[in-house]
């Protein structure tokens, strides 16, 4: 038997070029870190974060045990808070609908005009965040709930929308084609050759984006929009540690449940 | 003739819920549900109705929009965020390596899965601007408290999709590379981690996308970069300035999106 020699070459797995540039590219990262820390490390106060343990550690004293007897206040904040996600959900899935028909490539009536103008739509409302939508709302319609509510509606039309075109555009042409063949007007073409495609993935879109909002809608309080963040914001002003620690509490029940709710609903539809 | 009868017959769409007692009690709960929360919202009509003219107003101040009155203070903050934006996002990705793992269920053992699962549920229950809020507390004002932040929020969501992946595996790869003998680091590193990376790598991407985003609003709170240089912009009435911010945020969002798309494609 005959062995090839192995002349002291080892195996590699990538070529020579190959690998230069996989180093070159660490290279390039690690340094872009390294700058990137170091610009932040410039405008820190580093005895504030050395200081940090200690005054982490007093707040943990300060926040146990959790002022229990305090949950009786919190019913009402927290079913806001819940009602801001669900109505704010809703509407904004009313919205987006008509949003996606006009994003959809498939859909769309006008490739050149209605489309670019839904895209636009829909990354402005994804890239403003939330809390600035509040902001804005309560300084023109007043703080509370409603505030709330559109606040999140605006900020989720875009995501709801952004996933249900996609859903859109993915669907089977074939079964378009066989509803339109038998006659059907332009309606009937949508209301049974796309809107069964697209309606588990619409649920499911939408049972995931109320879970989002429900952690969302948490925070809106602190700019004055209603809910569990009125609350949290009042009990941190007033340096009320043990109420806090209870209303985080109760902000991590409540998310858990949401979560677990989605989850099913997900489950039975998919 | 009987047989006529079924040919008469019009089709009908098929419900979406089969049950017809499920679907009607559901009906019923949402329309109760609707009414209470009618009921328990206080809607201040008139105010909204006299705030309208207002927001008109408020909307026409930021027209036109000024980004040179106030450009140094807003390069600097778009710099600020994009370094938090990079360094958290390496930082948070690196630390949800361990949590992820220990997170799966079918290969941790059941404390560490009990305690791992415990720290995503807390990082994800918190909106990042709560733990924000927390972070300043202890760090004080600036970009590191923000930094701290956006890694701790990117641990719960990277931690947990990671740990779901590793979940969703195909076992048999994993138990081939164990059986040739590995040590637990790489069976981790040749059996699991090829498993998950072309899905992890995409999903890193889209946590840098949402990192830039969310350091918009922790300025607010006092978390450096951006929102601070916006929630500025906004006390001191400067609309115009505002309305140049959103529209960069708006740009560089976008600009990451098709930037990660891009990359993502040539990744996978």
């Amino acid at each position: 038997m005959t062995t090839i020699p192995a002349r002291g070459r080892t195996w590699r797995r990538r070529d020579r070029r190959t690998q230069l540039l996989i180093w070159a590219g660490w290279l390039f990262a690690v340094s872009l870190f390294v700058g990137c820390f170091q610009l932040i490390s410039d405008k820190t106060i580093w005895a504030f974060v050395w200081d940090a343990p200690t005054q982490a550690g007093d707040l943990a004293v300060r926040m146990v045990p959790p002022d229990w007897p305090y949950i009786r206040a919190l019913g009402r904040p927290i079913w806001d808070t819940i009602n801001i996600a669900t109505i704010g959900t809703l509407a904004a899935v009313l919205l987006a609908i008509p949003v996606a028909y006009c994003a959809a490539r498939n859909t769309t009536p006008s490739v050149g005009i209605v489309r670019p103008i839904a895209l636009f739509v829909i990354v402005s409302s994804r890239s403003i965040n939330a809390l600035i939508w509040a902001l804005m709302l309560v300084t023109i319609i007043g703080p509370g709930v409603f505030a709330g509510i559109i606040a999140i509606a605006l900020r989720s039309i875009g995501f709801c929308a952004k996933l249900l075109y996609e859903a859109i555009e993915e669907i089977d042409e074939k079964q378009v084609e066989a509803v339109r063949s038998t006659g059907a007007s332009g309606a009937q073409v949508t209301a049974y050759g796309i809107v069964p495609q697209v309606l588990p993935a619409f649920a499911g879109i939408s049972v995931f984006r109320w879970d989002i909002n429900i952690r969302e809608s948490t925070v809106l309080g602190l700019v004055g929009a209603g809910g569990i963040g009125l609350e949290l914001n009042a009990a941190i002003t007033q340096l009320y540690w043990t109420q806090v620690s209870l209303i985080l509490l109760v902000i991590i029940g409540t998310v858990i449940f949401s979560e677990w709710v989605s989850a099913k609903i997900r489950h039975a539809i998919i | 003739m009987t047989v006529a009868t079924t040919f008469l017959r019009a089709w009908k769409k098929p419900p979406l819920i089969k049950s017809v007692w499920l679907r009607w009690s559901l009906v019923a709960g949402a329309i109760v549900y609707l009414a209470l929360v009618y009921e328990t919202t206080p809607v201040n009509w008139t105010r909204v109705w006299e705030g309208l003219p207002r927001g008109a107003a408020f909307l026409k101040a930021f027209f036109p929009p000024d980004f040179f009155s106030r450009w140094d203070e807003i390069a600097e903050g778009i710099a600020e965020s994009l370094w938090m934006t990079v360094v958290s996002t390496v930082v948070g990705i690196a630390l949800s390596i361990p949590v992820g793992i220990g997170a799966a269920k079918n290969i941790a053992p059941a404390p560490v899965y009990y305690l791992c699962r415990a720290v995503l549920a807390v990082s994800r229950s918190f909106q990042e601007v709560i733990l924000a809020i927390f972070f300043v507390k202890l760090f004080g004002f600036g970009p590191f408290a923000g930094f701290v932040t956006l890694s701790f929020a990117t641990i719960g969501f990277y931690g947990k999709l990671l740990a779901e992946d590793i979940e969703d595996m195909d076992a048999a790869q994993a138990e081939a590379v164990r059986a040739s003998g590995a040590s637990w680091l790489q069976w981790i590193n040749y059996g699991v981690q090829p498993q998950v990376m072309p899905r992890m790598i995409g999903l890193g991407l889209y946590r840098f996308d949402i990192n830039f985003r969310e350091s918009a609003v922790i300025g607010i709170v006092g978390g450096g970069g951006i929102g601070a240089t916006l929630n500025t912009a906004f006390d001191r009435y400067e609309f115009d300035s505002a309305a140049a911010i959103i529209i960069l945020i708006i740009v560089i969002v976008m600009l990451c999106e098709y930037g990660s798309g891009y990359l993502r494609r040539w990744v996978q």
